[in-house]
Parts: C-alpha cells; sequence; structure tokens
C-alpha cells in the first residue's frame, strides 16, 4: 500500500467529521471517494495531506508513519493535492505558481542568485514547468499570466500542474470538475485519464459519479463521517448501503 | 559640480535621514513582501542605534564593529520573539509587534546605562553619506536579487495563500521568521548609521510615531518590487522640505497628497515605474486559448 489511514478520526466539537475511516491506496491505483454532502471526503484528505490533524488514528505513506506532520513536510514526501474551491496563488504569474510547486524538488538558489552572471539558458526548471503548463492544457503563451485573470477551468488546471510539479507520489484531486460545464468536465476525465495512464496514483474525490466511475478502479463511499463501502465501480453501484445512503438521493444514470 | 557639492553640503542632513528611512522601510518591505504586518522594526532600529553608540562610548568600538554588533543585536533578538508573535496574523501581529517596540522604549526610558529619558548625546558624527548610500545599494541588490529566488517566491506565495503554501511544501513558520529576523538585522543597520548622524538619540525616536511611519514609507511607496520602499521614503522625507514654502498649510498639504496616493494608486508609487513580467491576457491576445 502506498498510503493507508487506520481508525482515522477527526471530530470538530460535537461533530465526529471523519470516524475510524480505514483507507488504503495501491501503488498506480486510482481511488475515487464519494459520499453526499457533509459526509467528511474533504476533511478526509484533509487529513492524509495535513492540512488539519488526526484527533486519533495512523497515517502511513510506504509504511512509515507520517501522522501529525506538517503538510509542508508531507508533501516533500509526496502528497500533493488541490483543493475544493481551487487556491492558485491569484496574484502570481501562471509560471511562478507552477515554480511554487516545485519548492519542494528546488535546491535554494538565494546565494548563486547574488552573483551576477548571465543567465544560463538551460533552466531545468523552469523548462519542466513550462511543459506542464503545457501538459494541463494552458498553453506556453500563458506563463505570464496572472493566475487570477485565468478562467476557473482553467485555474483548476493551473491547480493541477501546480500539484505535478513536485512529482508526487500520490496526487489528491478534490472535486476537479466541480462548477464545470459538461465539455470543461469531458476535458478534465481526458486528464485524469492519462495522468493516470502514467502510472500516477491518484486519490479522486468527486461530486460528478459519472466521472469517478469512468476513471476509478476502486471506490470508498463515505457517510456521515464513516466509510460504508469499498469496492469496484460496480459493487458500488449495486452496494444497497450505499443505494440508501446515497445513490437513492442523487440522480443518477 | 560645485553647485552639486553645494546642494549636498546643504541638504546633507535631509539626504542621510532620506537613505536611513530608506534602508528602514526595505526592512519593514521584507515581512510585508510576505505579507505579514509587522510594526517592531522602529523598536529593532533603536537597539541598533543604541547598542552601536554605547559599543563606541564605553568598549571605544571600531565604528564598523560597532554597526555590525548593533544590527546582529536586533536580528538575534528578533528571532525569539518572531517565534512568539508569528502565532498571531493579521492586525493581532500587527499589535504584538508594536508592542514589543513600547516594551523596548521602556526599558530605554528606564534603564540607566541607556540614558533614560535623555538619552545618549554627543554620539561621534561618524556616519558618512557614502556609508548609508553604499547600505542602501547592497541592501536593494540583494533583496531584489532574492526576491526572484525560491525563498522569494515562497515569500509571495505566502502572501497570497498560507495553506495552498505549505502544501506546496513550503515550510511557512520558517519563512515567515526568515523575513522578520533578515529585516532586523537592517532596521538595526540603519538605526546603528542614523545614530551617527544625528548626534543625539533618545527613546522617543523609535516609538509607535516611528513605526508607522516607516510602514507607511513602504505602503505609499508599494510593495510589488524594493524600488517601492526607497521610493516612498525618499518622497516622503522631501515632502516636507519641498513644501516649506507653504508654511502652516503644510502638513495639510502632505497628509491630502498622502491620501491620494493611497486612493488613486493602491500598489504604490512604484506603479509609475512597473516592471513586473506580467502580461495581460488581452495584450498576449491569449485570452481564447484553450
Amino acid at each position: 500500500m502506498l498510503l493507508e489511514t487506520v481508525g482515522l478520526t477527526k471530530r470538530f466539537g460535537g461533530v465526529t467529521a471523519v470516524d475510524r475511516v480505514d483507507l488504503g491506496i495501491a501503488e498506480r491505483e486510482t481511488l475515487g471517494l464519494i459520499g453526499p454532502n457533509g459526509a467528511g471526503k474533504t476533511t478526509l484528505i484533509n487529513l492524509i495531506s495535513g492540512v488539519v490533524g488526526a484527533d486519533v488514528g495512523t497515517i502511513r505513506l510506504s509504511g512509515s508513519d507520517v501522522t501529525g506532520l506538517p503538510a509542508h513536510r508531507l508533501a516533500a514526501l509526496g502528497i500533493a493535492r488541490t483543493f475544493q474551491g481551487v487556491r492558485v496563488f491569484k496574484g502570481l504569474t501562471v509560471h511562478d505558481n507552477v515554480l511554487i510547486g516545485r519548492h519542494t524538488r528546488m535546491r535554494s538558489d538565494v546565494l548563486a542568485r547574488l552573483v551576477p552572471r548571465p543567465r544560463q539558458k538551460a533552466d531545468p526548471d523552469r523548462a519542466r514547468s513550462l511543459s506542464l503548463i503545457e501538459r494541463v492544457g494552458l498553453g506556453r503563451r500563458r506563463a505570464d499570466a496572472l493566475a487570477g485573470e485565468l478562467p476557473y477551468g482553467d485555474q483548476r488546471r493551473l491547480e493541477i500542474a501546480r500539484a505535478l510539479a513536485s512529482e508526487p507520489r500520490l496526487l489528491i484531486l478534490d472535486e476537479p470538475a466541480a462548477g464545470m460545464n459538461p465539455t470543461e468536465s469531458a476535458g478534465m476525465r481526458v486528464l485524469i485519464e492519462s495522468l493516470r495512464g502514467e502510472g500516477l496514483t491518484i486519490l479522486l474525490i468527486e461530486h460528478d459519479v459519472r466521472l469517478v466511475m469512468d476513471t476509478c478502479q476502486r471506490v470508498v463511499v463515505l457517510n456521515f463521517g464513516r466509510k460504508i463501502a469499498d469496492g469496484t465501480p460496480t459493487e458500488i453501484q449495486h452496494d444497497p448501503a450505499v443505494r440508501e445512503a446515497y445513490l437513492g438521493t442523487e440522480a443518477v444514470a | 559640480m560645485d553647485a552639486v557639492l553645494d546642494l549636498l553640503r546643504t541638504y546633507s542632513t535631509t539626504i542621510a535621514v532620506i537613505g536611513v528611512s530608506a534602508l528602514l522601510a526595505l526592512s519593514v518591505w521584507l515581512t510585508l513582501y510576505a505579507g505579514q504586518l509587522t510594526l517592531g522594526n522602529a523598536a529593532f532600529m533603536g537597539v541598533g542605534a543604541y547598542v552601536s553608540a554605547l559599543l563606541g562610548r564605553l568598549l571605544d568600538a571600531p565604528f564598523p564593529l560597532a554597526l555590525l554588533i548593533g544590527a546582529f543585536a536586533a536580528a538575534v533578538l528578533a528571532l525569539p520573539l518572531g517565534v512568539i508573535v508569528f502565532r498571531l496574523r493579521g492586525v493581532y501581529l500587527a499589535i504584538a509587534t508594536l508592542a514589543f517596540g513600547e516594551i523596548v522604549r521602556v526599558i530605554l526610558l528606564a534603564t540607566p546605562i541607556t540614558g533614560k529619558g535623555q538619552g545618549l548625546n554627543g554620539i561621534p558624527p561618524k556616519t558618512e553619506l557614502w556609508h548609508i548610500y553604499l547600505s542602501l545599494l547592497v541592501v536593494a541588490y540583494v533583496l531584489w536579487r532574492v526576491q526572484g529566488s525560491t525563498i522569494g517566491r515562497a515569500w509571495a506565495a505566502i502572501r497570497e495563500d498560507e495553506i495552498a503554501s505549505a502544501s506546496q511544501g513550503i515550510a511557512v513558520g520558517q519563512h515567515k521568521l526568515a523575513a522578520f529576523v533578515i529585516g532586523a538585522l537592517i532596521a538595526g543597520w540603519a538605526g546603528g548609521l542614523s545614530a551617527h548622524v544625528t548626534f543625539s538619540i533618545d527613546p522617543s525616536d523609535f516609538g509607535f510615531t516611528k513605526a508607522v511611519q516607516v510602514l507607511v514609507f513602504a505602503v505609499v511607496g508599494g510593495v510589488p518590487n524594493v524600488l517601492g520602499p526607497i521610493l516612498g521614503a525618499g518622497v516622503l522625507t522631501a515632502l516636507p522640505e519641498v513644501l516649506r514654502p507653504l508654511k502652516d498649510y503644510r502638513d495639510i498639504f502632505q497628509g491630502a497628497i498622502l491620501l491620494l496616493v493611497i486612493i488613486y494608486l493602491p500598489r504604490g508609487l512604484v506603479t509609475f515605474i512597473d516592471v513586473r513580467r506580467t502580461r495581460r491576457l488581452s495584450r498576449i491576445g491569449a485570452v481564447d486559448v484553450a
């Protein structure tokens, strides 16, 4: 298992947002995480990415205990994520956004920059981030534009480019298709599928059940903070508990 | 040439004050660039001023060494302070650093060795104009280069979004602390220089008024790049001299100019000489590129 959580629990006041969740993601797997609103999906990935600390439970990455590590350490260890509602650095350029994503993979160049010298032509970090900008379909020409100027859908793509820049072992996508129109959503599916094809391990949180069923090998369902089902998309679709808790209230084709 | 030298001689104090103000504005710019509002730099300036002046007076320390120790004293003080105050954000951070400034001021007021309320008099005028402007050049160059480095980008990221920064692997706390401590170092150095310009120093030179003044220099000048604080310090320090013929109306005009700048140039005076690489989407003609 690349990532494993054991009995992970998080309470906010009297509410148990995540309740004793055991989750495993194998190397090269695409795991979908679904559940009704307020099921605890975002809290769970906030725990995994270190944005909030767990009250009880263990998180293991490649077998070693990473529970309680701060977010920046987990990022250095290879956990990259996007945010629900997009958190690109709006006041910075597209290119700088992606370069910041490479922060943990770059050596500090402060001292080197103090010595005046002609600009080096082949900067591997710059080249790499430019190719990532293209990879997610943003277009190299917009590298110098402010991230905040991009349309919403493109900001989501930029967030993915930024996350990929750290060469992650696990990519967590928090509702990458939320608020997208069908065309943008289809483009996002193509992007996720190509990332999967490259062998990246992906944890996908998504409201668009169709997208999850089509792209994920395995799906985990949360409800009221508890894991209520874990299986292949087909198994999930026929699971009575899921139907009752989730699919019964959502229109699913 | 003679005319220039005459001008330099006549206004040498003002020119020195502009240089010192620019250094101070750069010291607070550092934390502002990382999105943190701190108001402790007047106190760090005071620490540098008192430490360097006392070292010269009591131990007969050579001037450069006294300056250096003064600057490092400020930085050493900033380190534990930063660890504590950066638990706070926004106005709470500003108030905490302001409180630190008051503590420093009161200690200076109460301690015999610092001359209590009378301060220190008869500090030898060892600072030459070129000392100040060489320091300014070095500091501005270093900060300009650092701005485009991995650390500079991390500061900008923290200013934009702390949670997203941490998720990109940026150690947010350490980067804030670094900005704060380097800022204190610069402020302490500036304090030492200014003490040896003005002949005398007293605790009121480094109080609330100074703290706010330094912030205003940086904000009016503009935070996007290092030219902003220098420009702000230059314009706002020279303004009273330029407006001198207005006599009693001077303060009114000065206030009005300040207000106009803040309202119409929210990114500061530096807007006029914007050197960002950023280009508007519309100008690239890439609005419709998918």
